[in-house]
């Protein structure tokens, strides 16, 4: 069912225009007027964003175009001085950060926050969400928090092993490498089993060896019928794993469209892509066929 | 040289009221900065107002004991909230100016002349713990061969350290409790816990208050040791000191604070009674060191210790680098 | 301000709340009385007789006297222990008024046996009788002036704050360096005040190199967190406060010159003539350093290492050097505002670190960090300790109401009035 559902969202992406803001059959996230201002300095400066349910999608841009912030802003780590933005039809202006990760929109950081004097196992309990043990009064009386510690630790420990870092259970999280905090963190965010994750850069700092089966987490979480939102600056990622991409430029949205119509897009190419023309041009029937690829092993998956 | 006689008193101070005090005081230390990583410079504060609270609820107003104490504990939780709100949300470094500020902000006012008919100006108040004296089982010295406590003191020590471990034993539950993991998740990266649907702000609060409540404990043994509370006993520097014992026992510890308190204690009376016994035999000649400039000793060892225990055992003398509370940000 | 001044030592050093045990020997506690209005230092006062002193502990009065014809009174007491020593203001003579805080009571702590002295300030009756109007523009006037010498050590510790983020709180042990090093100066090696305090702005910028070379750098290089470095501060401040009062005593001195001036009236205000110098040294002082900071390369340096000390060095600036240069010119301000304070009142071990909350809630009133944001937090904070009095705060806790509205800044606009609000993530 929930292949069916990302199936179902990128069927739907076919029918959607290529123009910035352009709505979507089944939006998830649903922004008007958003701005911030740092100094005299816009840093976003957003008329309408609308994210599809049930898909990937990727925000790039060059250095300062505000996709950080604008994942600041959504998620209430950052206040707009203007703007209005929903999710799930829940409005969630001035909805301060936890609240918005309560309702199921949880984002990860561009420099990794894992709690590194916890050990990993603690790091992704402390995700699970309604712990009664994690009340002041209630948490004195471990018979009455135990049982859900233990099914939080199972789960954990099932998020471990698909994420391959079950060998490291016992270990502080400061002692993990880079591509092992991206990992880490993405699993903790899964922890609080949120209906749309942002990863902010997931690739940055991540070896070589680590990034296909980054990749391959994160096709996973669509699998799963979640909506992923990434910020990348990486474009063999983007191409790869992306069904939908929003380009931004010194805040606002420039370009919108299946990735395959983004690399070739000359106003895209000349905004952003800039010094890497060529190299991007060049490898651009390599993505379509990837995406093929990756639709026929979707629609395999679904007939399963 | 009576080496006996320095360090029986050392040991008395090491393990009677005073270090109960620290003790208490450090613990509530611990919760803000060793599990929450709040920097909280105005414990001296919240001792105060519970001390004043017990102290001008019996001997100005007449009120019983026990209501004091209630009285004193709501004063603790009321300074906690006051500082909480405008400053939880800040850095770090504003916390601690704030709460330093408060602390200096009440020391002032429990001082000051014009409301003296409530806390005695810098007379203080006296005489408001009868109540627990009376309840004193003891009615004899009682020794511990090489050192003994009068009956009163030997109260104040068996009720203090009982206090000492019941606290104690919250902390350690509270700690390996989730409530005290979301705890030690705020000290590493707050933005993280937020990220994960936490409020973070009512947690710091929660510890604010918990800490305060170790700081009204701490005031009130303070108080009660000497029958009488007078502004300077809760200057700016008894928070420092507090810092000192738990940065010394280990902060992030459950019994780093306790360690710590009978540590810096020994350290303070041992160094004392040396150099004082030092310069007034003139095994120190005068022109080095007066009586007066013997007693300043220990003070400037406890700053240079102070220095170099946050430069080289940030741990504490016990604790594991690894485990460390206090990170390079 | 202190028409008057007191002999006669001050208490041990109250911090241990351990009382000590108790011995028994001829200890008494010594209230000597001299009216010193209107004498250089040096000549000796006119002693106050016929005024009723008390000395008590907890449980009451221990022992009472009267100062005769030296104005002495010599009270014995039955042992070590804190008492309370209180001046009957009653008999006071009719033109005189003690001053300085805790009013007509001091708490002593005898720690050791033999006469203890205590002092009391005597200071002029305070614009008595003068109008409201004329007590406010006074006030607000030695505001400007409180808050010029603040803004020198504001200046410091936002300079230093600005480009390494360290909360120094020894801060105020700097004040007290350069208090004590032009005391020093002068009635150590008998410089004029003047000599003396240009010597004492050369020293503390030294003090300000070896600090940073001896302590602050090593421990940037080691790596060590802001919150560590804090600590590490407060220890510092520790260390020095008890070894100054270690070199030079818990007493509170005077200079050689300029202790007693007559104050020339100007319309409304009156002011004495070192007043009006060490406003125009402060501001002379303080503008130099902006203009210096505005327009030198030293100085657009600074401002770049405040902004983005990442960013100034991977654009080829020697952070750590301008970094040392900060701390010189900040430390050398701080113990500027050291000697005009210890010319404006006296010198004594703990006079940085009583202004140092002040420091603070200067530097945090204009926003951490901004020099501009702390010459206009000083000034509020100058104005606002020296007039709260005359709106009918009492005079022992002038302080707070600048502490507080420290506080309550943070509530509404804690980045302060001119600070940025900080980016996130």
């Amino acid at each position: 069912m929930d292949v069916e559902t990302s199936a179902k969202g990128r069927e739907a992406l076919a029918s959607v225009p290529n123009t910035p803001g352009a709505p979507k059959p089944d939006p998830i996230v649903v922004g008007d007027g958003i701005t911030r201002t740092f100094g005299g300095l816009t840093a976003v400066d957003v008329e309408h964003i609308e994210i599809q349910r049930g898909v990937i999608t990727a925000l790039i841009g060059p250095n300062g175009a505000g996709k950080t912030t604008l994942f600041n802003l959504l998620t209430g780590f950052d206040k707009p001085d203007a703007g209005d933005w929903s999710f799930n039809g829940n409005r969630l202006a001035g909805l301060p950060a936890f609240k918005v990760a309560r309702l199921g929109m949880v984002r990860t950081f561009q420099l990794t926050k894992v709690l590194s004097k916890l050990t990993v196992i603690e790091n992704m309990r402390l995700g699970a969400t309604g712990q009664r043990g994690e009340h002041f009064w209630l948490s004195m009386l471990p018979p009455l928090w135990r049982a859900q510690e233990q099914a939080n630790t199972e789960r954990a420990d099932d998020l471990l092993r698909r994420f391959k870092l079950d060998a490291k259970r016992e270990d502080f999280a400061g002692s993990l490498s880079g591509g092992q905090r991206k990992l880490l963190e993405m699993a903790r965010a899964l922890m609080v089993d949120p209906e749309l994750i942002m990863l902010d850069e997931p690739m940055a700092g991540v070896n070589p060896a680590l990034k296909q089966s980054l990749l391959g987490h994160v096709k996973s979480l669509r699998e799963e019928g979640r909506t992923v939102l990434f910020v990348e600056h990486d474009m063999d990622m983007v191409r790869d794993i992306s069904d939908w991409v929003i380009v931004m430029a010194q805040g606002k949205i420039v370009a919108e469209g299946r990735p395959e119509q983004i690399m070739a897009d000359p106003a895209v190419i000349d905004a952003y892509l800039g010094a890497h023309h060529d190299a991007d041009l060049s490898e651009l029937d390599e993505a379509r066929i990837e995406a093929e690829a990756t639709a026929e092993l979707d629609q395999e998956a679904k007939n399963d | 040289m009576d080496w006996g006689s320095i360090f029986s008193n050392a040991m008395a101070s090491a393990l009677g009221p005073d270090a109960i005090v620290y003790a208490l005081a450090a613990i509530g230390l611990n919760v803000h900065f060793g599990y929450t990583g709040l920097l909280n410079f105005g414990q001296a504060g919240f001792m105060a107002v519970a001390a004043y609270g017990l102290a001008a609820s019996v001997a100005t107003w007449g009120l019983p004991f026990w209501v004091g104490i209630a009285i004193g504990f709501g004063a603790a939780l009321l300074l906690a909230l006051l500082l909480g709100v405008p400053t939880l949300r800040l850095r770090a470094d504003y916390l601690a100016i704030a709460t330093i500020a408060s602390a200096e902000i009440l020391r002032l006012v429990f001082g000051s002349v014009t409301l003296s008919d409530w806390f005695g100006g810098s007379n203080g108040r006296q005489q408001f713990a009868n109540t627990f004296y009376d309840m004193n089982p003891y009615s004899s010295r009682l020794d511990f061969g090489l050192f003994s406590f009068s009956a009163n003191d030997a109260w104040v020590f068996t009720v203090g350290w009982f206090l000492v471990a019941l606290s104690c034993l919250a902390v350690w539950s509270l700690m390996r409790s989730p409530w005290g993991r979301v705890l030690k998740s705020i000290r590493e990266d707050e933005d993280a816990v937020r990220s994960l649907g936490k409020n973070v702000f009512s947690y710091k609060m929660q510890a604010l208050i918990l800490g305060g409540m170790f700081g009204a404990l701490a005031g009130f043994m303070l108080a009660i040791k000497q029958q009488s509370v007078i502004p300077t006993d809760y200057a700016t520097d008894i928070t420092f000191f507090a810092y000192t014992a738990l940065l010394l026992g280990g902060a992030g510890r459950v019994l780093g604070p306790v360690i710590g308190a009978i540590i810096f204690w020994f350290l303070m009376t041992f160094l004392g009674g040396f150099f004082s016994s030092a310069a007034s035999i003139d095994l120190i000649p005068d022109v080095v060191m007066s009586d007066i400039q013997a007693s300043l000793v220990r003070f400037i060892l406890v700053g240079a210790g102070l220095m170099a225990l946050m430069i080289f055992r940030p741990q504490g003398i016990f604790g594991d680098r690894r485990e460390i509370a206090i990170d390079g940000r | 301000m202190l028409g008057a001044i007191l002999l006669g030592a001050g208490g041990a050093y109250g911090t241990s709340p351990a009382a000590l045990p108790s011995e028994s020997s001829d200890n008494s506690i010594t209230v000597v009385l001299i009216d010193t209005r209107g004498t250089e230092a040096g000549e000796s006062g006119k002693p106050v007789p016929d005024v009723d002193i008390e000395v008590s502990d907890d449980s009451g009065t221990v022992g009472e006297g009267t100062t005769d014809e030296e104005g002495r009174a010599s009270i014995p007491i039955p042992g070590l222990g804190s008492y309370t020593v209180t001046v009957d203001e009653d008999t006071l003579p009719e033109d005189t008024q003690l001053s300085g805080e805790g009013g007509n009571e001091r708490t002593v702590n005898v720690v050791i046996s033999g006469d203890m002295r205590v002092q009391f300030p005597i200071a002029d009756e305070r614009a008595a009788g003068a109008g409201f109007v004329s007590k406010l523009m006074t006030g607000a006037v030695s505001g400007v002036k409180f808050g010029l010498i603040i803004g020198l050590a504001a200046l410091g510790l936002s300079m230093v704050f600005g480009t390494t983020g360290l909360t120094n709180f020894s801060h105020g042990e700097l004040i007290t360096f350069g208090g004590l090093v032009v005391y020093g100066f002068n009635r150590g090696l008998g410089l004029p005040v003047v000599l003396a305090g240009i010597l004492t702005v050369i020293v503390s910028a030294g003090f300000g190199w070896v600090q940073e070379r001896g302590l602050w750098r090593p421990l940037r290089r080691r790596g060590t967190g802001l919150v560590a470095m804090m600590i590490v501060s407060i220890g510092f401040a520790l260390f020095l406060r008890n070894v100054y009062q270690y070199v030079f005593g818990g007493n509170t001195k005077s200079l050689s010159q300029y202790v007693s001036q007559q104050r020339v009236s100007l319309g409304p205000i009156s002011l004495a003539p070192k007043e009006m110098a060490i406003m125009a040294i402060a501001f002379v002082a303080i503008a130099l350093v902006c203009a210096a900071l505005m327009t030198t390369r030293l100085g657009k340096a600074t401002r770049a290492v405040a902004d983005n000390p990442a960013l100034a060095s991977s654009s080829g600036l020697r952070v750590d050097g301008v970094i040392g240069s900060v701390w010189i010119v900040g430390t050398a301000l701080t113990g500027l505002a050291g000697v005009l304070l210890a010319v404006d009142q006296q010198v004594e071990f703990q006079m940085g670190f009583k202004m140092l909350l002040l420091v603070f809630a200067s530097v945090t009133l204009g926003g951490l960090g901004t020099v501009w944001g702390a010459l206009i937090g000083s000034m509020v904070v100058g104005i606002m300790v020296e007039v709260s009095p005359v709106l009918g705060v009492p005079a022992e806790l002038k302080y707070t109401p600048a502490l507080l509205v420290l506080i309550l800044i943070l509530l509404v606009r804690p980045q302060g009035i001119l600070g940025r609000r900080e980016r996130i993530g």
